[in-house]
């Protein structure tokens, strides 16, 4: 007996389960538990409609389109929190929350907020819409002179890859500043690409504008292809997620490091050049995108350890436990629509924490943190004598 | 339902903007285009009214740096036909002349709706839409901010200072100038945009005779000068910082 296949046209969850496989290690959506530890883990999890765990089983409900109705998942910063905690290891993050993402941007279900940083991103190459032509100005006034590979067109050993906070931001440019003294005071061959810089698209990615990511890392990809230099630096976790992990797959592949692995390589070399001690209890914030998403912890404490008169404390969350700022995932450009939706900021908490440790220093090492944390510090009355400082700032304090 | 957006690119202000030689235009060398804001909004309208009752859009651009860029992109957001109109638009084109390069190609469309951006920045001065109303016989509304059609009638919103409304109604065809489409611009992932620039074909008309007399000639342009009352501080943070205090303390606010 023959029995007639009967003909059946995917559901949008079966579609969108069967595309979610594909994800590297995407087959691990199978092994889902339901244990709900990435809801509890989520800093936001507990205001969403559908927190992660919650999605899956709607997935295999076959429910996801009550999924998509909802806006809550514009919540999620990105931070691996999830996918760090999950027993079965599912890619919750890079899978299942940016595919998410991506079908809501495909269907124009955008924050307004959002629309303007990813529109700003498309068109001037950074998401803060200021003028490409403007990105070395931050250069100004330093000695030696910051070499910019289209204009000075000579062959460096390091390509810094400054990143659109340090280039535009007026408090994160004092992160790029101190990064351009500690490298002038080591003496290292380094260039810059000024102008012809494009964002590096990895939170645009992450926030679900797949294809602008793949634009702007095409654009990166094509400048990179014309200057000499033997790898990549960069100010950014996000900018080195995206370098390393990212864009090999779009044919654009180079040896990359976040500037604390180069510093922490170069300890050596740094020690005898501190000149003044900085007499501070310093606490460390580890950024989603160096800590849980690629494993670099100890770099960064090195540095500080190796800071006259520094004594450092951690926070309760710290390592792969560490807490988001509140800025990946498009959060940084989704301030006001979380705001409403939490009345809370992941900032705040943060530096509550901070207090806490005793320290009187907030360490970091992603650009998106120095404005985000001391905009938290603000509105915490306790917080008044935390300052923040990026760890290349505190080495070129001690220069 | 057909309904024409012409559009145009504008400059950027992302870029300070400076003054050329002559001393009565800007100078084009680092200019940047970009869509008219209003007319970015007369697109979103014309995608609402074809959402809502069905239609054909078709979007209208000079041949300028940038257009394809945006006429893709509003392909994405779907618009049906694409048009780019060629002529000599070097430098500033006055809206008698544009108005005048549109119409045969605007009369071969047919349209029911004309919309318009009700005005653009770079020259101030919000006729196109009345001049095309004018050469095609058909009324027109100017900023307008709310459309629905019937068959041969549109009912036009219009926004009033001192918080009052208006609905218009006029008969079709018509020309409008759209001061705000009934919702934001709504944004388009890249990679659809990407994928009409595979797909969709731009279509090009030749103006027959651009004649482009009829505007405004801009005898000086300039930056505006320093009024003689005003007081230029200048030096960094601190030393502004110091100046404003002590002035504040000369006229008795501190």
């Amino acid at each position: 007996m023959v029995i007639a296949e009967i003909s059946h046209t995917p559901s949008f969850s079966e579609t969108f389960l069967t595309n979610l496989y594909k994800v590297e290690n995407g087959e691990r959506f199978r092994a889902c538990l339901q244990c709900g530890s990435c809801s509890g883990v989520c800093p936001f999890g507990y205001l969403m409609d559908y927190p992660p765990g919650r999605m899956i089983a709607g997935l295999r409900a076959d429910e996801f389109d009550l999924v998509m109705d909802t806006d809550t998942v514009w919540m999620c910063v990105s931070c691996y929190a999830c996918a760090q905690i999950c027993p079965s290891k599912i890619p919750i993050t890079a899978g299942l929350m940016t595919r998410t993402k991506e079908e809501l941007i495909l269907a124009g279900n955008v924050p307004s907020e959002l629309q303007n940083a990813l529109e700003n991103s498309q068109r001037y190459g950074n998401p803060l819409g200021e003028s490409p032509r403007k990105r070395a100005d931050w250069t100004t006034g330093i000695q030696p002179p910051v070499t910019i590979l289209g204009r000075d067109r000579r062959p460096v050993d390091v390509l810094w890859f400054v990143g659109d906070y340090p280039s535009y931001h007026p408090r994160v440019q004092l992160v790029a500043k101190s990064l351009a003294k500690i490298f002038n005071a080591l003496g290292i061959s380094y260039g810059i690409l000024g102008p012809e810089e494009n964002s590096d698209g990895d939170t645009q990615r992450l926030a679900g504008e797949r294809g602008l990511f793949e634009m702007l890392a095409e654009k990166n990809g094509r400048i990179f292809s014309r200057y000499q230099f033997n790898k990549i630096i960069t100010s950014d976790p996000h900018a080195y997620n995206a370098i390393k992990n990212e864009y090999p797959e779009l044919g654009v592949s180079y040896p990359v490091q976040h500037y604390t692995q180069f510093l922490a390589e170069r300890i050596d070399q740094l020690k005898p050049l501190y000149k003044s001690e900085i007499n501070a209890t310093v606490t460390y914030h580890d950024p989603c995108y160096l800590g849980r998403a690629n494993n670099i912890f100890e770099e960064p404490r090195l540095l500080l350890e190796s800071l006259p008169g520094v004594k450092v404390v951690e926070m309760p969350h710290n390592l792969s436990t560490s807490l988001c700022c509140g800025g990946g995932g498009g959060g940084m450009w989704l301030d006001g629509f979380q705001w409403e939706k939490a009345h809370v900021r992941l900032s705040e908490w943060r530096v509550r924490e901070a207090l806490t440790s005793g320290a009187n220093i907030l360490a970091v090492a992603c650009p998106y943190e120095p404005p985000r944390f001391e905009d938290a510090i603000k509105t915490i009355k306790e917080a008044a004598s935390l300052s923040v400082k990026d760890i290349a700032e505190l080495i070129s304090d001690a220069l | 339902m057909k309904i024409v957006v012409p559009v145009k690119l504008i400059p950027d202000l992302v870029d300070e903007l400076t003054i050329d030689a002559t001393g009565a235009a800007l100078d084009t060398t680092w200019l940047r285009l970009i869509i008219n804001e209003f007319d970015d909004h007369a697109i979103e309208q014309a995608i609402i009214l074809k959402e809502r009752s069905g239609g054909h859009v078709t979007v209208i651009s000079p041949n300028v740096e940038g257009v394809e860029d945006m006429l893709f992109t509003a392909s994405a957001k779907g618009a049906d036909k694409l048009v780019k109109l060629n002529g000599n638009f070097d430098g500033s084109v006055n809206n008698h002349a544009l108005a005048r390069g549109l119409l045969p190609l605007v009369q071969e469309l047919q349209p029911d709706l004309v919309l318009v951006g009700v005005q653009a920045h770079n020259d101030m001065d919000g006729t196109l839409g009345a001049l095309l109303a004018e050469y095609l016989h058909v009324p027109y509304v100017g900023y307008v901010s709310g459309v629905s059609v019937t068959s041969n009638q549109a009912i036009i919103r219009k926004e009033y200072p001192g918080g009052l409304v208006a609905e218009i109604e006029i008969a079709l065809p018509a020309v409008l100038g759209i001061q705000a489409s009934e919702q934001p611009p709504r944004y388009v992932a890249i990679s659809k945009v990407r994928q009409m620039m595979k797909t969709v074909s731009i279509d090009e008309y030749e103006i027959p005779v651009f004649e482009t007399h009829g505007g405004a000639t801009v005898s000086r342009m300039y930056q505006p000068e320093v009024a003689e009352k005003a007081t230029m501080i200048s030096g960094d943070v601190d030393e502004t910082a110091n100046k404003l205090i002590d002035i504040f303390k000369e006229i008795g606010v501190l």
